[in-house]
């Protein structure tokens, strides 16, 4: 186990070079001049240089590169381009707002992409069973913005049940006055995939022989279900949850964006807009990072729910 | 490889002449894969419905791309947020377009201008103008300055199926040549292939996008296509070749060994010969069906991005600039445009998927 988690950490490393390497060199090379841009418009070409010099633009690519993973390694980003506000402290002030967003979206999204996914695997061939596989088709072609404009018009504009906007200090205050809202209307959106993806894996373990065994015991179907097929469901279940996983810092950017909450999924989109490189560079290279390490945990995790699983 | 199979039968037929065995013309030509799919693909109802719907949607993509159809959607015809037809014409619009303008009071005694408005009046005689007729209504409504929503949501429509299938083209494209490379090669190049497809997905997504819509936002690159859908369709294939090269890199792995592949090299046929004109034919399916899967993937994305600005110039239409406006025009009450967003988004998706859904269990059969 202990040399496994070992390897795996060394086999970050050229990925995470990989990482560092894209986002250098794309903006190095792809992107616009950072001197024009922190100069402005009105920047005399003397500025523009002293800019050059102040930032190491005029060094050779490699020094470049060396301060760039400097950086990366001291946590050390400087200042955003926009608002002079310390790229650290961004990353520590926001993500609270989004987790305070994305934990509870996560957590309902299981919780009831399992409970519809078993009932409508529990009614498989049934007429309902297929009207809910249209519906479900159908809700999946309507954008995501659609759900979110109606719902926030509908629900916060219209009947006034929710604040259409808003976000305070308190986190108490935030999950029971401004998150419910864009909580509710991101799980909604997702019933509709999750539900067709749970109700696939549990006919996966229905179809299996030792369902027909259990059956042939004479084992009712609901203790079939609840016992034999949820417990093997939930390693396909798992590996979904894990891939999802990553996303929850950054994935409700849409739903940040609507309701103004002021999590990093806004920030890095405002940062887009402004030209504001040090964000969006250190954001990517971060989440990378995270993103390596919860995909690691999570191979750990299968151990512990599959005993079959041998991790080499 | 073809001409020597074609040979073979005269061969036997020859041989025939001697023998009196049956001839070999009756045997029944099996079909080709391609003939067998569409046959199947015939038979599934909600496939071929789906098809047709499809079919229609690509029809008025082409014509508004050739300008036969809501060439016009940037013209102001209605009046600002013409309800639709069906709902007759706004009373209070009316009302305040009937009331008579009040006259102006004579202040020429004070006014410094009055000698020369005479003059001013002639002048502006003399240039032709045109009093255009704003319709009251409009057959799907019109938006805040009065264009046809129903042309917006045609043009929209336009530019969004082209952003998904340019984009899914070229997503695929790369997918497909790198996985074809690392899985037919593998070895050292393979590994750098593998290399590059973990980089790129150990960065969520939505970064990735974000990041190269910064780098064509203020870059050299987004000044040289500024006016084009370019480089939406460029960011959106570059972050989704990942799914295929890993689907099209297993398949090269599986058939590399197989046996028409190693006949093919003991008659000649060079690398690229084995694995662009022997293997690709066979793993076809894989890739058409995630083509088609890419193109809703990448409209729906189009739609987004669109919406936050970071997709189609602002001087074109897509159906996400559409809800981008909608979303204001909303809490005023004005919902049609939404509807026909989202309605036109909706019918083209729902059908697309169910194609997609048609052309896997067509393709193979294998899978059900």
């Amino acid at each position: 186990m202990l040399s496994y988690l070992f390897r795996r950490i060394l086999q970050m490393i050229p990925t995470l070079a990989g990482v560092i390497l894209l986002v250098f060199f794309l903006f190095k090379y792809f992107g616009g001049d950072p001197a024009e841009i922190l100069g402005g418009l009105q920047a005399t070409p003397k500025q523009i240089e002293s800019i050059r010099n102040q930032l190491g633009l005029n060094k050779p690519v490699l020094d470049q590169l060396w301060i760039f993973v400097q950086q990366v390694c001291t946590f050390n980003w400087g200042r955003s381009w926009a608002t002079n506000e310390a790229v650290d402290h961004i990353f520590t002030t926001r993500l609270p707002a989004t987790l305070t967003v994305m934990i509870p979206i996560l957590i309902l999204d299981v919780v009831l992409g399992i409970c519809a996914g078993m009932a409508v695997a529990y009614v498989r061939g049934s007429l309902t069973d297929r009207a809910v596989m249209v519906l479900s088709t159908i809700a999946l072609s309507i954008s995501f913005l659609v759900y979110v404009i109606v719902g926030q018009y509908f629900f916060a504009f219209r009947l006034g049940w929710f604040p259409v906007q808003g976000w305070t200090n308190s986190t108490l205050t935030n999950l029971a006055v401004y998150a419910p809202l864009p909580v509710m209307l991101a799980v909604l959106v997702s019933l509709a995939p999750n539900t067709r993806l749970y109700r696939s894996f549990f006919l996966d373990e229905i179809g299996q022989d030792y369902v027909r065994t259990a059956r042939a015991k004479g084992v009712p179907e609901r203790t079939i279900l609840f016992r034999h097929v949820m417990r093997n469901a939930m390693i396909p279940i798992l590996t979904n949850i894990a891939t999802q996983l990553p996303s929850i810092f950054i994935g409700s950017f849409l739903i940040e964006v609507f309701f103004s909450i002021p999590g990093l999924g806004r920030e890095v989109y405002q940062a887009v807009g402004r030209s504001d490189y040090p964000v969006i560079q250190a954001v990517t290279i971060y989440l990378a990072v995270l993103t390596m390490i919860i995909n690691l945990i999570t191979d750990m995790l299968y151990k512990l729910v599959d005993p079959r699983v041998v991790l080499k | 490889m073809s001409a020597i199979t074609e040979k073979m039968p005269d061969n036997i037929v020859a041989e025939a002449a001697i023998v009196p065995i049956p001839p070999v013309a009756e045997i029944p030509r099996s079909p080709g894969v391609w003939a067998e799919a569409w046959k199947r693909l015939k038979r599934d109802r909600v496939g071929m419905i789906s098809l047709w719907v499809v079919a229609f949607f690509m029809v008025v993509v082409l014509l508004a791309q050739f300008g036969v159809i809501a060439s016009t959607w940037q013209v102001e015809t209605g009046v600002p947020f013409a309800p639709p037809t069906f709902m007759g014409a706004d009373a209070a619009q009316q009302e305040q377009a009937k009331q008579e303008t009040l006259p102006l009071a004579d202040l020429s005694d004070i006014d410094p201008l009055a000698p020369r408005y005479a003059e001013w009046n002639k002048r502006a005689a003399e240039i032709k103008t045109e009093t255009r007729q704003l319709a009251p209504t409009l057959p799907f409504g019109g938006d805040r300055i009065g264009r046809d929503v129903l042309a917006k949501a045609i043009k929209g429509a336009q530019v969004s199926i082209l952003v998904g299938i340019a984009a899914a083209l070229l997503a695929t494209f790369i997918g497909t040549v790198l996985g074809a490379i690392g899985g037919y090669f593998g070895g050292k190049f393979g590994d750098l292939l593998e290399w590059v497809y973990n980089v790129f997905t150990s960065v969520p997504y939505i970064l990735l996008i974000f990041a190269l819509a910064a780098v064509f936002k203020s870059g050299p690159l987004g000044k040289l296509f500024s006016q084009s859908i370019a480089p939406v369709v460029i960011i959106l294939g570059a972050v989704g070749w990942t799914g295929i090269y890993r689907l099209v890199r297993a398949e090269y792995i599986k058939h590399r060994n197989r046996e028409y592949v190693k006949a093919a090299e003991a008659i000649g046929a060079g690398h690229m010969a084995r694995m662009f004109g022997h293997i690709l034919p066979n793993i076809s399916h894989v890739v058409l069906v995630n083509l088609s899967l890419y193109v809703v993937a990448f409209i729906k994305a189009e739609v987004i991005l669109s919406f936050l600005g970071l997709g189609v110039p602002i001087d074109m239409v897509s159906w996400g600039t559409m809800l981008s406006e909608a979303q204001t025009e909303l809490v005023l009450g004005k919902w049609w445009q939404l509807v026909a967003a989202t309605v036109f988004m909706a019918t083209f998706v729902t059908a697309f998927a169910l194609l997609t859904d048609a052309l896997r269990d067509a393709m193979d059969p294998k899978l059900r």
